[in-house]
């Protein structure tokens, strides 16, 4: 254990799923404040606080409730991959060594229904979005059908992901879709945009997670079993990338921030992406987590048919995917989601899983989170060798 | 069809008879954009000029929007229906678009041309967007 090494020493979360009469920062609050007891430490004791949420408030408000210390807090606000922005800007903190002791929490609470866009926001004129072009789940589907074109994956590999989120869902106590559906029923719910239908896509939820992040000189002291944060990384789209809200596309655009933000973490951790053993990856719909799991690196294009079928994603498997059921199970709330796949993997490396808990202690996890307007976070957690 | 439509936003048309987009070119690299920029997202550099885009393409990829879009989207008159979208491959820029198709039709490499596409009505005046329409038994 390097002194200079950031580790997760505390977890905690809100349940995910819609919650009536219970805020975003109501949310919040409980989420570090089970972080909080998780790492044996208090609020007074953290020295710098991280949060994003999307729509639900501000989260540096949250001092009001948590007690006012004095302490700085940073807001972000990246889309889908503002969990992944606020861990790392929680570990550049650390290793800074402004701050000893961090908290990271993010929230939202959506209403129904698909995301609305504004165009101004995103620097795209009022017609995009009168138009009907300005939709997130069109994006998805039409990257995923042409993905489809170029490496052979089927339909019912589509509906495979979905029924494995949900498998693993029903099972994970904090998880909004418990309910497991067969690839059968995936397949015939409503074409929402073909070739993705209803339960192929994950939709707006609520919920809150909280994290406490120490470095080495003092993760020992405050968990028995810390989890390293190898790598935390983040980048935005390259030119000739396929994103979101994009009237024009260049020839050819299969670059993608989820790439680049892959390699740079493996590359920094020093791990391959052969040995992760259990990973979380951004599966706002099963065509993404398609897509993702070879953009990567954790397999070759096309090669998601067979891992599939052959169960290869499955907790038990060879490369457990989204073992707390993902977005799929989980529903959205942007603030929080790439957090709580982070949870999971502490939870997951720690052995201590809420749901399915995948065999053989494993060392080595994954994390990734994708947003608009083409941004990528990822993470590579291990626990040391002889952690017990 | 009403005379004198109203495009959905001038910026986006180098001519409406015939219809063209308006995009843009770098001098330097020959990346081309749409809508039109002043900057090239590729060298970085002030170099874009106007260009219309070619009028004809084959489909890329497409999809079925098949739930009503919240504002700010504006349904058609007749309210709304489930729509194609996709993005046509015009060589030089893949471009997203409206697909004027029957989704028995549709698929990947499917030859298409660019059309006028009547949307909303503004008081009594008809607006127009851009499509893509299928041009199979011309290609």
């Amino acid at each position: 254990m390097r002194s200079d090494d950031v580790y997760v020493v505390g977890a905690g979360m809100h349940p995910f799923g819609r919650h009536e009469g219970v805020s975003g920062l109501d949310m919040a609050e409980h989420a570090v404040r089970a972080a909080l007891a998780d790492a044996g430490v208090s609020w007074a004791d953290v020295d710098f606080a991280v949060g994003g949420s999307n729509v639900s408030g501000k989260p540096d408000s949250l001092v009001s409730r948590l007690g006012l210390t004095g302490v700085p807090f940073t807001t972000v606000k990246n889309g889908c991959a503002t969990g992944g922005v606020a861990l790392a800007t929680a570990v550049s903190a650390l290793q800074s060594r402004r701050a000893d002791l961090v908290a990271v929490v993010g929230f939202d609470k959506h209403e129904r229904g698909a995301f609305a866009a504004d165009p101004a926001a995103y620097g795209l004129g009022e017609w995009y979005a009168q138009t009907g072009l300005m939709i997130t789940t069109q994006y998805f589907a039409m990257k995923t059908r042409r993905y489809q074109h170029e490496h052979g994956v089927s339909d019912l590999t589509l509906a495979r992901i979905s029924a494995r989120a949900f498998r693993n869902g029903a099972e994970h106590p904090m998880a909004w879709r418990r309910t497991t559906l067969t690839e059968e029923e995936v397949l015939a719910s409503a074409p929402v945009n073909e070739p993705l239908t209803q339960y192929m896509f994950c939709q707006p939820s609520q919920g809150a997670v909280g994290l406490v992040l120490a470095r080495g000189d003092r993760a020992a002291d405050l968990s028995d079993r810390p989890v390293r944060l190898a790598a935390v990384t983040q980048r935005t789209r390259r030119f000739g990338s396929f994103e979101v809200f994009s009237p024009w596309l260049s020839p050819q655009p299969w670059h993608s921030p989820s790439i680049d933000a892959a390699a740079a973490a493996f590359e920094e951790a020093g791990i391959s992406p052969a040995e992760v053993q259990v990973a979380q990856l951004q599966d706002t719909d099963s065509g993404s987590e398609m897509i993702h799991l070879a953009e990567t690196g954790l397999c070759k294009h096309g090669e998601q048919e067979h891992l599939l079928a052959a169960g290869a994603t499955d907790f038990d498997g060879t490369l457990p995917v989204n073992t707390d059921g993902g977005c799929l199970a989980n529903g959205e709330p942007v603030g929080a989601s790439g957090l709580r796949q982070v949870h999971e993997v502490v939870r997951q490396l720690q052995g201590r899983a809420a749901g399915v808990q995948v065999p053989g202690n494993p060392r080595v996890g994954f994390t990734h989170v994708y947003g608009a307007p083409g941004l990528s976070a990822c993470a590579v957690l291990t626990v040391d060798e002889g952690a017990a | 069809m009403p005379l004198d439509p109203t495009p959905v936003d001038a910026t986006l048309f180098a001519s409406l008879d015939p219809p063209r987009l308006a995009g843009s070119r770098c001098s330097g690299c020959g990346t081309v954009t749409f809508p039109a920029t002043s900057s090239c997202p590729k060298c970085m550099e002030p170099t874009m000029a106007p260009y219309a885009l070619p009028d004809r393409g084959t489909v890329w990829t497409w999809t079925v929007q098949g739930f009503a879009p919240k504002p700010p989207y504006v349904p058609p008159a007749g309210g709304f229906r489930p729509f194609p979208v996709g993005y046509v491959d015009l060589g030089e820029v893949l471009v997203e678009a409206h697909l004027l198709a029957d989704a028995a039709q549709l698929r990947i490499g499917l030859p298409v041309r660019l059309v006028l596409e009547p949307t909303w009505e503004t008081d009594g005046a008809p607006v127009v967007t851009y499509a893509f329409a299928a041009a199979e038994e011309d290609a």
